[in-house]
């Protein structure tokens, strides 16, 4: 029998270990994504208690109930609105909306843009699979131009959402877009995102070899991860508008970086009444 | 009018869109988010001008999906929460209303009810919304609906709706009409000491007591302490069906357990719930059932055949969520008929027939216009003739 070297990982104590083992497939990329978002709250120097995880409702939405922080597993598509509401009443809190691409660009695109005008001071990390995992593969609003998916199995028509440009564009504060292989440059994206006041968006390109891989000829997990491998370049200073990604064309790099990272006032609904005496 | 004060203490002439905003003034509502909707807009605009003076948050959100997942966070939070709309965007709440009945997170809906279906009549009232408030979300779960007759009880029924959202953890509706969201009345204001206030009922265990299950019911009334974000517990929140610890339990057995007691917390307490207004009904043979503006056209009515000799009376449902069954099956023994009238085609007169086996006769429009004394007055009439 192997030697057990250590009872436990200081990691440990940001999870639920209760809940173990997770729902999540072999090969999937939430896991890693996870892992790197345990760090970041081990290292971000918030305590615990001060930690609030919600989600919407998909693979990545389940991860939120893994962390021993306080975590709201919302309706489809309503968590930045729900975090919204815990930002606003307890302002001291660190609030991370961990959510699907489908979740957050799908049914809740409207909530996203909204919150990333007003500048609510949360975070986003969107798990972007290319696809509606939960449900079994289906098109959502990410999937490439072509791509198959089971509700697009002729190959999608529909142009996907460019993420980091979209939450540029629409106000937020920090974007940052990695590979679920890049876990030590997501931690650190997440850290950052911990430090800033106002809303901050980290994509993060995320393998799921049953539901994307698998309809679109991409063999299996392995041959998944080492697209991501083999392809990314990082460019902090890419021109967002170019980031639009097909994992199945050789010929265009993924971009990787921290693209924005920018000061400005974060939403408060009562800056009208403190700023009267001015 | 004081914009500092929570509570503006005083005899007014209020609007009653007016007179609910007032009520969540003094109820210390710290939490408005909502969506601009006619004809419960005044609300909003009222509280827009008078929270944040107080430091209470208002939040005018991207629509009113996002107002009421916003209202669970917040009354998660710790806040006293509410919104005001009406059937369009009181059909937009439903998705989240129900995970307020799910997650058990106490808030107010202020639904001033217009012409409806879809679009309808922006600026006129109806009372067609009362079945959706019941049912409106998938599957059972319990609400409590105040309609309110008056401006002052728009006041009055905003701080119980508080009151009774927090003693039993569950979303409390006051559902209003245009009539009585738009019309000027004398609202009382008492004095701050005076105003009601129920408690949420909290946990007795500290955090990181690995024995607490914050979703275990150990009280009679089957409401389970709350816990808020950020108080150390540490614990999730679930749309999906979930146990004790409040982590997801996707089966039948854990299912079955949580839907029942949430229905049984209410069903269980309906008299600690109920309320209702008798008028004549002592010596009564025909029992009329009425709320909201169309109450008092039936009072009016109710005065008007009484002159004539006609033994009638009036229930006034001020409760119309959880419906009065047993008052109905008490009228049933002593009256001959049951006369409902609504500004709907017939929502609460199909409750009433549930529990009766007497003539119900419905007095209906479909909205537009108030429900008038003489139609009323006509119906008693010819139920009078016929029975
Ligand atoms: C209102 C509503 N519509 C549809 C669904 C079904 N549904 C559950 S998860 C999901 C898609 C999730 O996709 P994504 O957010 O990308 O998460 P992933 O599973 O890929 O991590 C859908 C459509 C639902 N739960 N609620
Ligand atoms: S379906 Fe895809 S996203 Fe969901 S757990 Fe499996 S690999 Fe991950
Ligand atoms: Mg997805």
């Amino acid at each position: 029998m192997p030697e057990i070297v250590v009872e436990s990982h200081p990691i440990d104590t940001v999870f639920r270990t209760d809940r173990l083992p997770h729902i999540f497939c072999p090969g999937c990329g939430i896991g890693p994504a996870t892992h790197a978002y345990a760090q970041a709250i081990l290292e971000s120097g918030i305590p615990k208690d001060q930690h609030a995880c919600v989600s919407g409702i998909g693979c990545t939405a389940r991860v939120p109930g893994y962390m021993d922080v306080d975590s709201y597993h919302t309706t489809h598509g309503r968590s930045i609105p729900f975090a919204l509401a815990i930002a606003l009443v307890k302002p001291e809190m660190e609030v991370t909306v961990f959510s699907g691409d489908g979740d957050l660009f799908g049914i809740g695109g409207n909530h996203f843009i909204h919150a990333a005008r007003r500048n609510v001071d949360i975070n986003i990390i969107c798990i972007n699979n290319f696809n509606y995992g939960m449900t079994g593969g289906q098109a959502g609003p990410t999937l490439p131009l072509g791509a198959r998916a089971t509700t697009a199995p002729y190959g999608n028509t529909e142009p996907p959402f460019n993420l980091p440009y979209l939450a540029a564009a629409t106000g937020a504060v920090f974007v940052a877009r990695w590979t679920a292989l890049h876990v030590r440059q997501l931690k650190e994206a997440m850290l950052r995102a911990m430090q800033k006041k106002g809303f901050t968006f980290i994509e993060v390109l995320s393998p799921c070899p049953v539901g994307f891989g698998s309809p679109n000829d991409i063999g299996d997990a392995i041959e998944e991860v080492w697209l991501y491998r083999e392809r990314c370049v990082v460019n902090h200073d890419a021109y967002l508008p170019d980031l639009e990604i097909d994992l199945r064309r050789k010929d265009v790099p993924f971009v990787m970086g921290n693209f924005l990272d920018i000061e400005k006032e974060p939403f408060d609904p009562l800056a009208m009444m403190k700023n009267k005496g001015e | 009018m004081s914009a500092e004060e929570r509570v503006l203490t005083g005899s007014h002439f209020l609007l009653g869109d007016h007179a609910c905003a007032e009520g969540g003034m003094a109820a210390g509502c710290d939490f408005f988010a909502g969506y601009p909707i006619t004809p419960s807009t005044e609300t909003a605009e009222r509280l827009a001008l008078r929270m944040p003076p107080v430091g209470a948050i208002f939040v005018q959100m991207e629509d009113e999906l996002a107002s009421m997942s916003a209202l669970v966070g917040a009354s998660l939070s710790g806040a006293r929460a509410m919104s005001a709309t009406s059937g369009p965007g009181f059909s937009l709440m439903m998705e989240n209303i129900g995970m307020a009945a799910m997650m058990e997170a106490p808030c107010v809906i202020v639904n001033i009810q217009r012409g409806a279906p879809s679009t309808g009549l922006p600026t006129l009232v109806g009372q067609s919304d009362m079945m959706q408030a019941k049912w409106g979300s998938h599957g059972d779960y319990e609400i409590v609906a105040y309609a309110p007759s008056s401006p002052q009880e728009c006041f009055d029924y905003v701080i119980k709706a508080f009151n009774t959202a927090d003693r039993w953890r569950i979303p409390v509706f006051v559902m209003a009409d245009e009539l009585i969201g738009h019309m000027t009345e004398r609202v009382v204001i008492p004095p701050a000491d005076q105003i009601p206030r129920v408690e949420r009922k909290r946990p007795r265990h500290k955090p990181g007591d690995e024995s607490f299950l914050h979703c275990l019911a150990e009280d009679e009334d089957l409401v389970p302490p709350i816990v808020h974000a950020g108080e150390g517990y540490r614990v999730n929140f679930d749309s999906l069906t979930h146990d004790e610890k409040g982590y997801p339990a996707t089966f039948a057995e854990p299912h079955d357990r949580l839907v029942r007691r949430l229905v049984d917390k209410i069903r269980l307490h309906v008299d600690q719930i109920i309320e209702y207004e008798e008028i004549f009904l002592d010596d009564a043979e025909i029992a009329i059932i009425a709320y909201g503006s169309t109450a008092r056209s039936a009072r009016r009515a109710v005065n008007d055949a009484r002159k004539e000799g006609i033994r009638v009376g009036l229930l006034r449902l001020i409760t119309v969520w959880p419906f009065p069954e047993n008052k109905v099956r008490e009228l049933s023994k002593q009256v001959k008929a049951f006369v409902v009238p609504e500004l709907n085609l017939g929502q609460i007169s199909r409750e009433v027939e549930r529990f009766t086996s007497l003539p119900v006769v419905g007095v209906n429009h479909a909205g537009g216009v108030m429900m008038a004394p003489d139609p009323i007055l006509d119906t008693i009439k010819e139920v009078v003739k016929n029975a």
